[in-house]
């Protein structure tokens, strides 16, 4: 019988880890849905960028308030993380603070864990301030209503709760441990939970001893259930920041990639031994569709940019045609790029793994043509971003695919395309008054 | 004085024999615009104080595709970069300075990938470089006391992290140098990037270039400096629409610079 809480928490713990991976299976595979992309090159680069970006918070701090209460939220979820492995020691072996032979050192990780709590505690709540009372813009922006508003809150909610109950699994434990309890030995520094333990001490040893209990449990079992939020939310971050910095870009911003399908044709025209009339080579694949109207026209990188994409809003907040009260918002197109790949992962998920046609795709039924025309490609919410997400190249892939496919440019830029063919300038001036100017007083 | 540009072109140079150290890229604007065709020469006439030793493709110049690009056409846009490049390598042009952002960051970033290898400096970094070896002196007598801010270009400063240059300039003119709310790497766009010069924006509340020209006149300047054609267009317009052209007056680099020269 004493190994029947040992038994249950084995049960927890496997069936929570198995639930999570086969959702990041699911991730995974919805990802690869992408065009692949060479990402072998600037390999020390890369490392460089996830480790000050991702690990180093370094654009977190562009904006102070938010980037050092963001910090504090960030460390304490690292080092809290140390206390979550005696825990699970801990529930498996029936021992209770494994750690503690540890002595001196113990007590000042034990210490640490809960200054931390207590800072994790006034950090969350003060997000919760910025998103409910003082109501920042950028999280009220109208692709925030509905589900993203409920669930930036719910996180924070839920970080609120397990700092509570850590806190309170550790009054409880010190009250015990005052009262010279039985397995509970003294062990670890409580700076912040002796001054809740008062509050126990006319309660019977055995009610504090549920309390420590249920607070012990719900706090690891509410753990396992944010592991496997994540994956439902756009708190995904707090993994997918890692990889996502490390494949991010490592050109210049102003460098947008070259077709390489375009570039074969292009050659082949300028090829005065091409011959025009050939015969198309019967085995020659299809040609390659130019740009992107759905999400598996993107690059896997641009995907894993969707699913990292915590709604944070910044890209939007700095967005010259946002700012104007155009429809455009860069975070938007994160949102949509998810959503639709979602929608596409969940139609293979009941079609046996293959993708059935559903009459939809990421532009039109989520991205509108307004929004990708008021862009000014002026990088700003790539700056912007803390995780290195860019937005800019999913909406200049999809012009691609407007323009190249559709024809669907507006008539202004079809008269400047015309210009710039007819004549090497946007305008209509003769290109033989190109230089003018140079005569000119 | 004015009538005396010296703008010998490529090809006269290649018949002669000789070959200029740096080739001048006019851009469409600074070719056809009246606005920047003024910074053209503005930029021209330094270069010839300097006796700087450089050339124009002249009429075998042509769009470096990057509006087209921008909108989406990369056909467009290939086929230009590569009658560009076949021109450009045919005349062996090993360094290339331009006066427009948009033309500095396609050649750069864009042309390599194509066949089109130079060193491309933006003119803001060519005149700097003047400056500090010597071949330029300016004096800041004109523009002492004077407030200029400067607004950064997308495709100069985020696009390729080009920021000190032509603020270095503006603070050897002895001027004082204030900066607008968002500058450097948080600069807000004039509004003209990304092929949004050549159409109407899209329906909002404000156009962006109207949003920067608040921004600059926040800190009150005498002067907006610019340093490309397209975002002085979109100033200028800004400046206009707010009933400031009698106060604030949208410069390029290169003309407060040859200006401060007597150009």
């Amino acid at each position: 019988m004493d190994y029947i809480p040992n038994i249950l928490f084995a049960i927890l713990l496997v069936t929570g880890i198995a639930f999570f991976t086969k959702n990041v299976k699911k991730l995974i595979r919805n990802i690869k849905l992408g065009k692949s992309v060479d990402t072998s090159d600037h390999t020390s680069q890369r490392w460089k960028n996830m480790i000050a970006i991702a690990l180093g918070q370094s654009k977190m701090v562009v904006r102070p308030i938010a980037g050092f209460l963001h910090i504090i939220v960030y460390v304490g979820f690292i080092i809290i993380n140390i206390e979550v492995l005696e825990i699970i020691l801990d529930g498996l072996l029936g021992t209770h603070r494994l750690f503690a032979f540890l002595g001196g050192f113990y007590s000042f990780l034990i210490g640490s864990f809960e200054i931390l709590a207590l800072l994790v505690i006034v950090a969350v709540f003060l997000f919760w301030v910025r998103r409910n009372i003082i109501k920042l813009k950028r999280f009220l922006n109208p692709e925030m209503a509905g589900w993203p508003k409920k669930d930036g809150n719910l996180i924070l909610y839920i970080e609120f709760v397990l700092m509570v109950l850590f806190l309170t699994m550790n009054a409880a434990d010190y009250q015990l441990q005052q009262m010279d309890v039985a397995h509970y030995t003294k062990a670890g520094a409580f700076p912040v939970s002796q001054f809740i333990a008062p509050l126990f001490q006319d309660m019977s040893v055995s009610s504090i001893i549920i309390l420590e209990r249920a607070a012990w449990w719900l706090h690891i079992v509410g753990i396992l259930l944010f592991l496997n939020y994540l994956y439902y939310s756009k708190h995904l971050h707090i993994l997918l920041a890692f990889p996502n910095t490390y494949f991010g870009k490592v050109r210049p911003k102003g460098q947008f990639d070259n077709l390489d399908s375009v570039t074969k044709e292009v050659k082949l025209m300028m090829d005065p031994s091409a011959d025009p009339f050939a015969a198309p080579d019967e085995n020659a694949p299809l040609p390659e569709k130019f740009g992107a109207s759905d999400v598996m026209d993107l690059k896997w990188t641009q995907l894993l940019n969707a699913y990292t994409c915590t709604e944070c809003g910044r890209c939007t907040s700095e967005c010259p045609a946002n700012i104007t009260g155009k429809k455009l918002s860069p975070r938007k197109i994160m949102m949509d790029t998810r959503d639709r790949l979602e929608e596409v992962g969940k139609n293979m998920d009941a079609n046996k793994g293959v993708f059935v046609p559903d009459g939809k795709q990421l532009l039109g039924d989520y991205i509108t043509n307004e929004e990708l025309w008021a862009c000014t490609t002026c990088n700003a919410c790539v700056e912007a971003c803390p995780i290195s997400i860019d937005p800019l190249s999913i909406i200049m892939d999809m012009r691609q695919y407007l323009v190249m496919e559709q024809s669907a440019a507006p008539s202004d830029l079809n008269n400047m395309m015309g210009n710039i063919e007819n004549n090497g300038a946007p305008w209509p001036f003769n290109q033989m008054d190109r230089n003018n100017w140079s005569k000119e007083s | 004085m004015e009538n005396e540009l010296k703008v010998p072109t490529m090809v006269e140079l290649s018949a002669a024999g000789q070959q200029p150290d740096v080739l001048f890229w006019v851009g469409c604007a600074g070719s056809f615009d009246d606005r920047a065709k003024k910074i053209t020469k503005a930029f021209v006439k330094i270069l010839n104080k300097a006796k700087v030793s450089f050339a124009v493709l002249g009429t075998e110049e042509s769009c470096t595709g990057d509006p087209a690009k921008r909108a989406g056409n990369e056909f467009l846009f290939q086929m230009q970069a590569v009658t560009n490049i076949e021109v450009l390598n045919a005349y062996e042009v090993k360094k290339i300075v331009t006066a427009c952002p948009h033309c500095f960051n396609t050649i750069k970033n864009e042309y390599p990938g194509l066949g089109g290898n130079y060193e491309v400096v933006h003119h803001t970094q060519f005149l700097k470089h003047l400056l500090e070896s010597g071949r330029i002196a300016v004096e800041g007598g004109q523009f002492k006391g004077k407030r200029i801010t400067f607004h950064d270009p997308c495709y100069l400063g985020r696009a390729n992290n080009v920021y000190e240059a032509p603020r270095d300039l503006i603070r050897k003119l002895d001027a004082e140098l204030v900066e607008m709310k968002s500058c450097k790497s948080r600069g807000l766009c004039c509004g003209a990037g990304g092929a949004q010069m050549f159409k109407e924006p899209e329906k909002g509340n404000k156009d962006i270039n109207i949003e920067r020209t608040e921004q600059a006149i926040e800190v009150t300047p005498d002067i907006i400096a610019a340093g490309c054609p397209f975002c002085n267009t979109m100033m200028t317009d800004g400046v206009k629409g707010k009933d400031k052209e009698a106060s604030i007056a949208v410069m390029d680099i290169a003309e407060l610079i040859a200006q401060a020269e007597d150009l």
